[in-house]
């Protein structure tokens, strides 16, 4: 039977659906290995240029890598000599003794060798307290902040500087230096930038022009000024306006330029995350009877901090790293300890100095990067309340 | 619901408190130099149900704004459950605790869960404990007809649930009054009916509510007073019957012809 026209264009406008239609898996193409490398890698012409120049690159950088710290690597010796190809007739790569030899002096500086116990001490308190406060399921959190922001700071000056009362010996700032010098610096700026920062950010929105003034002008004059620029003021300026024995320690002026370094950077970072809250926001609780405080504590900042997640932790990724200017006014932190280490005429050695680079490296590389991993899983954590 | 043959609730005026619920005297305001609301004279008896119309920018939003200082007014009186607006902070916060408010984009708190939106403001404002701030909150949330979703957050909620919430968290505070600024207008076609199922419902209890709407059908059902505001000014106000029927302005009865079709 042949269709007439008519027939046909009674099928092509009347439809009923017959039958639910199930869900069928996806074809092989799209899940898998291959399916993975199809969406990820392959995807484009461009993607597929990319992939092959990422591969070239670690063809190119990865052996060499390897080859340095470990296949050519020294990993026993005494002296310059394990580490020279003159003496030991072979391509040398990483000075491996050179580190094992040093390594107290990057983690302690010149910190007394019997109170060394203090500084470990110092360094396992720590890590309780950022494990305690960074594992959003640990058991009496609260009781951990109390620990985190109070405990240990009284604590740890104590145990570092001494007390004679006690019988812990006072050990000068001078003393200082390395693993510790970096992680009491990075630990204050940190600690101190995002409490002042959010101040600043919420002075800078203020209603009472006083407070804005403030704001605005402690914010862009820190930020016109470069970090060297503000260490140097606090441990070079700072004497001649004050009387020598009231002037504060010297690691203690450049902890506090830090700070306010930070701070100010921090107070932009925040602000702009309060700018990213929407008008409805502040007008919905308003209208249920919240103060200002209540408000900006249990709504807007809740809000405006995830938002500024990746910022802030940018933010302390360039503080950890800015901590290295430190050496500038004289103190010594990590970096400055293996500067000082690499020209030890005793390890004096064509890769001495690559070594300590390479040493310093990793461990900028993993603080920086556990930091960022902790922000990423905390963004997907938080991120449950944003699907829509 | 008890409704008379025109549909509307049949509320005698027995029924209304005889108290006055908000007083709006020669109200004036201005964004820089536009004069936004000119001399408003608004008297809402505790019970009320008055539903402000009017075309975009006529300043209805705004009236009902200013009723919780969420908008500052220049000029004029406002006075809320006897309580006089003013710059003190004390005062607004004393209203705005018996005043509930329900806006066109929910507003709901993102980061929170439905339960939490809440129990909030009974927590911090009314210092309830949570225990019981939470009880008050899934007591609402039943009323709202949406119980079982006091633990997912806004976001996974459809406009109308939100909506719903939203009511639901107005109404935890035990306000007075409640102010609706827009409430379906966000909403698709098929949720509007649930919203102002539950104002209706609301109104049955005798709540006293302002609402800014285009839902005429709901205004003739519900309302006791229409306003009908234009350029900032109140046009005509009047009981539903005689406004949909008689407008007595050119002004309203060229907008009802032309949103009554």
């Amino acid at each position: 039977m042949t269709m007439s026209e008519g027939d046909l264009a009674v099928a092509q406008i009347r439809f009923v659906s017959a039958a639910t239609i199930e869900g069928r898996p996806a074809p092989a193409s799209m899940t898998g290995a291959i399916g993975w490398l199809r969406a990820n890698l392959l995807s484009t012409p461009f993607n597929i240029v990319l992939t092959i120049l990422i591969v070239l690159l670690l063809a190119w950088v990865i052996p060499g890598l390897v080859k340095f710290l470990l296949i050519d690597a020294v990993w026993s010796g005494s002296d310059r000599d394990a580490c020279r190809e003159f003496v030991q007739k072979r391509e040398i790569g990483a000075c491996w003794p050179f580190v094992w030899e040093r390594w107290s002096y990057f983690v302690y500086g010149s910190y007394p060798i019997p109170d060394r116990w203090r500084v470990d001490a110092f360094f396992a308190m720590l890590a309780v307290g950022v494990v305690w406060m960074l594992w959003l399921d640990a058991p009496r959190r609260s009781l951990g902040a109390a620990y985190f922001f109070l405990v240990l700071p009284i604590s740890s000056f104590i145990l570092l500087t001494g007390w004679q009362a006690i019988g812990l010996e006072p050990v000068d700032t001078v003393l200082w230096g390395g693993i510790l010098v970096t992680i009491v610096v990075a630990s204050v700026g940190i600690i101190c930038s995002l409490p002042f920062g959010i101040l600043l950010a919420l002075g800078r929105r203020s209603r009472m022009p006083a407070v804005r003034l403030f704001s605005v002008i402690f914010i862009e004059f820190v930020r016109g000024v470069p970090l060297v620029t503000v260490l140097f003021m606090a441990s070079v300026m700072l004497p001649l306006f004050v009387p020598e024995h009231l002037s504060p320690d010297k690691l203690v002026r450049a902890l506090i330029g830090i700070a306010l370094f930070a701070s100010a950077y921090m107070a932009e970072v925040v602000r702009a995350g309060l700018q990213a809250i929407p008008k409805g926001q502040f007008e919905g609780a308003m209208a249920v009877g919240l103060s200002y405080s209540q408000m900006t504590r249990l709504i807007i900042l809740p809000q405006a901090l995830k938002v500024t997640i990746p910022n802030i932790v940018n933010t302390y990724i360039g503080l950890f790293k800015d901590t290295t200017l430190v050496f500038i006014v004289g103190i010594f932190d990590f970096l400055r300890t293996v500067e000082v280490a690499r020209i030890d005429p005793k390890w004096a050695a064509p890769v001495t100095s690559t070594t300590g680079y390479a040493v310093a490296a990793v461990f900028y590389l993993i603080f920086c990067y556990a930091m960022s991993r902790y922000a990423r899983a905390m963004e997907i954590r938080l991120g449950k309340g944003d699907r829509h | 619901m008890s409704t008379t043959a025109d549909g509307a609730l049949r509320i005698k005026p027995t029924q209304l408190n005889t108290g006055v619920a908000v007083e709006i005297v020669d109200l004036n305001k201005w964004y820089g130099d536009f004069h936004v609301l000119r001399d408003i004279n608004l008297k809402v008896l505790g019970g009320e149900r008055i539903v402000i119309c009017g075309p975009s920018g006529s300043g209805k939003s705004t009236v009902i704004r200013c009723i919780n200082r969420l908008e500052e007014h220049q000029q004029g009186r406002i006075v809320v459950d006897g309580v006089e607006l003013t710059n003190d902070l004390k005062k607004i916060d004393e209203v705005r605790r018996e005043v509930g408010m329900v806006f066109q984009h929910f507003n709901l708190f993102p980061h929170l869960t439905v339960l939490e939106n809440c129990s909030l403001a009974p927590i911090w404002v009314r210092k309830m404990p949570k225990r019981e701030a939470e009880e008050i909150a899934q007591h609402y949330l039943k009323r709202v007809k949406i119980p079982e979703q006091a633990a997912k957050y806004p976001g996974q909620l459809s406009g109308g649930q939100q909506q719903r919430v939203a009511i639901a968290r107005a109404l935890c505070m035990n306000p007075k009054i409640m102010l609706f600024d827009e409430p379906t207008s966000a909403l698709d076609p098929e949720m509007v009916k649930e919203v102002l199922d539950t104002m209706v419902g609301l109104a049955e209890d005798g709540m006293t509510m302002l609402v800014v709407t285009h839902e005429m059908g709901f205004a003739r059902q519900v309302a006791n007073r229409i306003v009908f505001m234009d350029t900032g000014q109140i046009i005509e106000a009047n009981v539903p019957e005689e406004f949909f029927n008689h407008p007595q302005h050119e002004r309203t009865k060229l907008f009802l012809s032309q949103i009554l079709r």
